[in-house]
């Protein structure tokens, strides 16, 4: 999957999650949590809509690789075929 | 017999709402716990659901009507089985109360999550290709829609008209729904306040023990943890659980925990967790996650608004350590839980590095003294230090 594919999937899957965040607003490089208060229970919901859409299992202790929309591209890349 | 299905009032200061969409029509038959309207709200967009078998004989209010609470919606030909004096809505006989639905007695205890589960239909509807792609973009869950198409199929229509309820929106009156009762409760409830500091450095590492044993969809938060406490506290002392009205407290028999979640247009909303106490911790976490994703997308049912018997607020993921929280009356406590952090610690004389959590009590002065208060809250620390036992 390119990396474009790839960043634009995720951004669906977060405001899948998070419904009252325009996906237009949304800045790569910043944390979703500084950006619209990404809570603990929408990690998890990101961590299971990762496991169903694209496979891949993300350990609690590396949820912090998912902080943001270019970390996640920069840590999935390489799991997601 | 012909019962009445009257405009619910999912709040202490709820005085009016609009029928957004019917999912019934007359002739249908209806089952008890059944989502049969949507009605928008100060608190958004709510599925009512009917606390009656029967048919549906005549819609009396409109989609697009404001009405005030207590007005009746629809009438209803009662199943004989059902029993006739049996309610046809939440509220019933002095639905004009604003306190009405928050009523032990209105709350049907049949209408808890596996009820309402029962009563979902057995096959998934037909729904067309262009219609689930149209429901995705409106984020239309099509499991709750009616089908107009042939054999019931749900259309892009069908989807559309549902669609048009405000999701992104943080209703107008929401602010003035928050301000209103919390108003009321410091006018009304003398309140007190305590906190406790305790170690919960023995649930972190059992949570995270847990969570890597297990599926990624069996994970739990810690503010499920919280959840539990607090419901087995409310089972084991009596005087937080439940409503003060009419100058007299009324413990409820079933603890609904609400958990107030904020959504991110600003405001807060505090559906229940039906018989917290009594669900497993999986199950419990099950709830919790599609309460959250459902109060977020704006599609709560009434009952879960109108059932709890004792409020959660947790701020776990901001960095403050504590909450003085308010009570949402006619409830008579809160529970607050502020951040779960490192901290210095003296554990057999010595200084050492432990996960603390600060809990605090909002209490009403009318009902309990601070003794109890502090034992409430030292008994859901002592659930937390046995994270097995949740």
């Amino acid at each position: 999957m390119k990396r474009e594919e790839l960043a634009a999937k995720l951004l669906a899957m977060v405001t899948d999650i998070a419904p009252d965040v325009d996906p237009a607003t949304v800045i790569p490089g910043i944390d979703f949590r500084d950006q619209f208060d990404f809570d603990s229970m929408d990690t998890l919901n990101f961590a299971i809509a990762l496991h169903r859409e694209l496979g891949v299992e993300v350990p609690e202790a590396e949820y912090s690789r998912l902080a943001s929309l270019d970390k996640c591209v920069a840590y999935l890349a390489g799991k997601v075929r | 017999m012909l019962s009445e299905f009257r405009m619910p009032a999912l709040g202490a200061d709820m005085e009016e709402g609009t029928v957004v969409q019917w999912n019934v029509a007359p002739g249908d038959t209806v089952k008890r716990g059944q989502v049969v309207a949507v009605v928008e709200t100060d608190k958004g967009a709510i599925d009512v659901e009917i606390f009656e078998d029967g048919v549906v004989r005549e819609i009396v209010v409109q989609p697009g009507t404001k009405v005030a609470v207590g007005t009746v919606l629809a009438r209803l030909e009662a199943a004989a089985s059902a029993g006739a004096a049996a309610p046809a809505s939440v509220v019933h006989e002095d639905a004009r109360s604003s306190v009405a639905a928050s009523r032990p007695s209105a709350v049907n205890p049949e209408a808890s999550a596996e009820a309402l589960e029962a009563t979902a239909p057995p096959v998934r509807a037909k729904v067309s290709p262009a219609a689930r792609v149209r429901a995705r973009e409106l984020g239309v869950d099509v499991a709750t829609l009616t089908g107009t198409g042939p054999g019931g199929a749900i259309t892009v229509e069908d989807v559309e008209k549902a669609g048009v309820t405000p999701r992104r929106e943080l209703p107008g009156g929401m602010r003035d729904a928050i301000a209103a009762a919390m108003s009321r409760s410091k006018r009304e409830i003398p309140h007190y306040y305590l906190s406790l500091a305790t170690d919960v450095t023995v649930a972190s590492d059992w949570l995270v023990a847990r969570n890597a044993s297990v599926p990624v969809d069996e994970r739990v938060i810690f503010a499920a943890l919280l959840i539990k406490a607090v419901a087995l506290a409310c089972r084991e002392l009596e005087g937080f659980s439940g409503f003060y009205r009419e100058g007299r407290f009324e413990e409820s028999p079933s603890v609904h925990v609400g958990v107030a979640v904020a959504l991110r247009g600003g405001g807060l909303v505090a559906p229940a967790i039906m018989d917290a106490a009594d669900k497993a911790l999986p199950a419990l976490m099950e709830d919790f996650r599609q309460l959250v994703m459902r109060a977020r997308a704006g599609r709560l049912r009434a009952s879960e608004l109108a059932a709890p018997t004792i409020i959660l607020t947790s701020l776990g993921d901001s960095a403050v350590d504590a909450v003085f929280p308010i009570i949402q009356p006619p409830q008579v406590a809160i529970v607050g839980a502020g951040a779960v952090g490192m901290r210095p610690w003296v554990v057999d004389g010595q200084v050492v590095p432990r996960q603390v959590i600060s809990l605090s009590l909002g209490a009403d002065h009318r009902v309990t003294d601070g003794r109890l208060g502090a034992q409430f809250l030292a008994r859901i620390a002592s659930k937390l230090a046995a994270p097995e036992t949740l």
